[in-house]
């Protein structure tokens, strides 16, 4: 049997890509992906240790977040898609209308 | 097999669910109606919340948990139910004329209003991690919407976008924080990770240790505490003014009442090691916001640092994790909410379609032309800046007590001294308003009875509690959660 530790190995490895894909990507859907990959990231860790507890919450708050992830990006693509309307990019480093 | 259903008590949440098909009649009857004028489904939502706060008064004084031990109503999230609906009845009194002005005049509004409203009562109710995630989302995803209301106007677009990848980027640290603690203590009911904490001695446990580090992230983002307040200048500035108003005061109140919960029921065990953590937070964010806002134009922005030093003021009474530091939080987010809405109302009392006047120096020679609102707008600042009578100086004196009663003397000196900053620009407001000459005419104010109704209030609320206190105080710390 793989030991727990190789999945939350996995589990942080996907985080931090993510993580990183948030802070030097410039594209906001590029962005939104990477926190998609977070996400999943936590979910991976939520199912590790709800097999680990032989408890089902784990698995129980994974809906929930796919469910609330779900509608996450239906907002964040609506909101992308609106900003696109106004401005025709969706380059965050164009998008600096207010600073300071 | 034989599955158990656990009983459930719809009672307990009732409140919720009749708040939650408000939202879904307003949303239908705006499809279906189109005839209907809009205001009729403000004046309909503000009913339903009237409503809502008298079912809660009649759960006072009960601590009930429901639904597997996942939600529970004590007098700790009453009183902040109370903080919400107050809040959000003041914020659909104020948007209704707005609304109408800026040419965003649609139903959705107040049912987004009221779902924001479900996701922070479900956050102060909830006693599951699981309950506090659903609530949290809730709340954001509908504010993500909001910010983003004005949809031809890039600068709203802007904060939406902003609001959106910052809030869904944090809520992956507070779920992987969420995780840890779950793997460490097999559970994601709050009472429980208390229980195994303090039976396993789980103190330096390194999975507990990073998980509350994430968890103050997560939270930290939500309550715009330094360093996680980037987004909310641009977020306060770029939204409509109505939103701003809503964003700054009851989601903020939610998120504190989840910070409160989590960390004094699950964690009070290692209040060492994050007392240290909130106490270096707390100084950053009352000094970056105060002295940050001093260079401010836009006041809009300049309210959104001040918003970030209040968040510092309520971190010290976290700091001090006792049950009069928890009272000072519940009664100063109360305050909170009259002084901070009511200086927004006025904010929109002045603007007009296209021409919102945003600048400080709009306000010059306000204070000739306007007086009434021009004392209307010094009542809110003297009370921000926590000046006596008004309620900001009892708030503000509650909270520097408790810090110097649990001996943070040093922090509660930092507090004051930033207190002072503070007064620097909220005072030049005022100052502009009744020593300078007037730049140029000022437009007619756009007043109507709805927002004259939520200025009264808003008054009366900082005046009231800046005299009377005693009787909100003993209800606030009648309601704490501590032993």
């Amino acid at each position: 049997m793989i030991p727990l530790t190789w999945y939350l190995i996995l589990s942080g490895a996907l985080f931090t890509i993510g993580a990183t894909g948030v802070l030097i990507r410039r594209n906001a859907l590029v962005i939104l992906m990477c926190i998609e990959l977070m996400l999943n990231a936590v979910n991976l860790a939520f199912v590790t240790f709800s097999r680990h507890h032989d408890s089902m919450d784990g698995q129980i708050f994974v809906f929930f977040i796919m469910t609330v992830a779900a509608a996450e990006a239906a907002v964040g693509l609506a909101i992308i898609v609106a900003v696109f309307k106004n401005k025709a990019t969706v380059n965050v480093d164009k998008i600096n209308l207010m600073k300071w | 097999m034989e599955i158990t259903v656990p009983p459930f008590d719809i009672k307990s949440i009732a409140p919720i669910i009749l708040v939650t098909i408000t939202g879904i009649v307003v949303l239908i009857t705006d499809v279906f109606l189109k005839k209907l004028p809009k205001e009729t489904l403000g004046y309909f939502s503000f009913l339903a919340v009237l409503i809502t706060g008298v079912i809660i008064s009649s759960q006072l004084g009960t601590t009930v948990y429901s639904f597997s031990n996942t939600f529970v109503v004590d007098d700790f999230s009453i009183f902040f139910n109370f903080i919400f609906l107050i809040s959000t009845a003041i914020v659909i009194l104020m948007s209704v004329t707005y609304l109408r002005q800026e040419g965003i005049n649609y139903g959705e509004y107040y049912t987004l209003i009221l779902f924001a409203t479900v996701g922070m009562m479900l956050m102060a109710g909830g006693a599951d991690l699981i309950t506090i995630f659903l609530g949290l989302e809730i709340m954001s995803i509908s504010l993500y919407v909001l910010a983003g209301f004005r949809r031809d106007r890039l600068d709203s677009n802007e904060a939406s976008l902003k609001y959106f990848l910052l809030g869904a980027f944090s809520t992956c640290f507070l779920l992987y924080g969420i995780a840890l603690l779950y793997g460490a203590t097999g559970t994601t009911n709050i009472n429980e990770i208390g229980t195994f904490i303090t039976n396993n001695h789980a103190y330096s446990n390194p999975m507990i240790i990073m998980g509350t580090c994430l968890l103050i992230i997560g939270f930290g983002f939500k309550t715009a505490s330094v360093p996680f307040h980037k987004w909310a200048p641009d977020v306060y500035q770029g939204a409509p003014t109505s939103v701003t108003a809503f964003m700054s005061a009851g989601p903020k109140a939610a998120a504190f009442a989840v910070f409160l919960r989590v960390f004094l029921v699950s964690l009070p065990g290692l209040e060492t090691k994050w007392s240290v953590i909130l106490w270096v937070m707390s100084v950053l964010t009352m000094t970056v916001g105060n002295v940050v806002a001093i260079t401010q134009t836009n006041i809009k922005r300049m309210l959104a640092y001040s918003s970030i030093a209040h968040a510092g003021y309520v971190l010290m009474a976290i700091v001090t994790a006792s049950s009069l530091g928890t009272a000072s939080i519940l009664f100063y987010l109360l305050v909170y909410v009259f002084m901070n809405l009511g200086a927004f109302a006025v904010i929109m009392v002045l603007g007009k379609k296209g021409k919102e006047n945003l600048q400080i120096d709009d306000y010059s020679g306000l204070g000739y032309k306007h007086p009434v609102l021009a004392i209307t707008m010094s009542i809110f600042m003297f009370s921000l800046a926590g000046i006596p009578p008004f309620a900001g100086f009892m708030g503000k004196f509650y909270i520097f007590s408790s810090a110097i009663k649990s001996g943070y003397i040093v922090l509660a000196i930092i507090g004051v001294i930033n207190s002072v900053i503070s007064v620097y620009y909220y005072l030049r407001v005022t100052v502009v308003m009744y020593m300078k000459q007037p730049v140029r005419e000022f437009a007619p104010l756009s007043l109507s009875p709805f927002i004259i109704l939520a200025l009264i209030i808003t008054i009366w609320g900082t005046i009231h509690l800046g005299i009377f206190p005693s009787r909100i105080i003993e209800f606030a710390q009648e309601s704490v959660l501590l032993p």
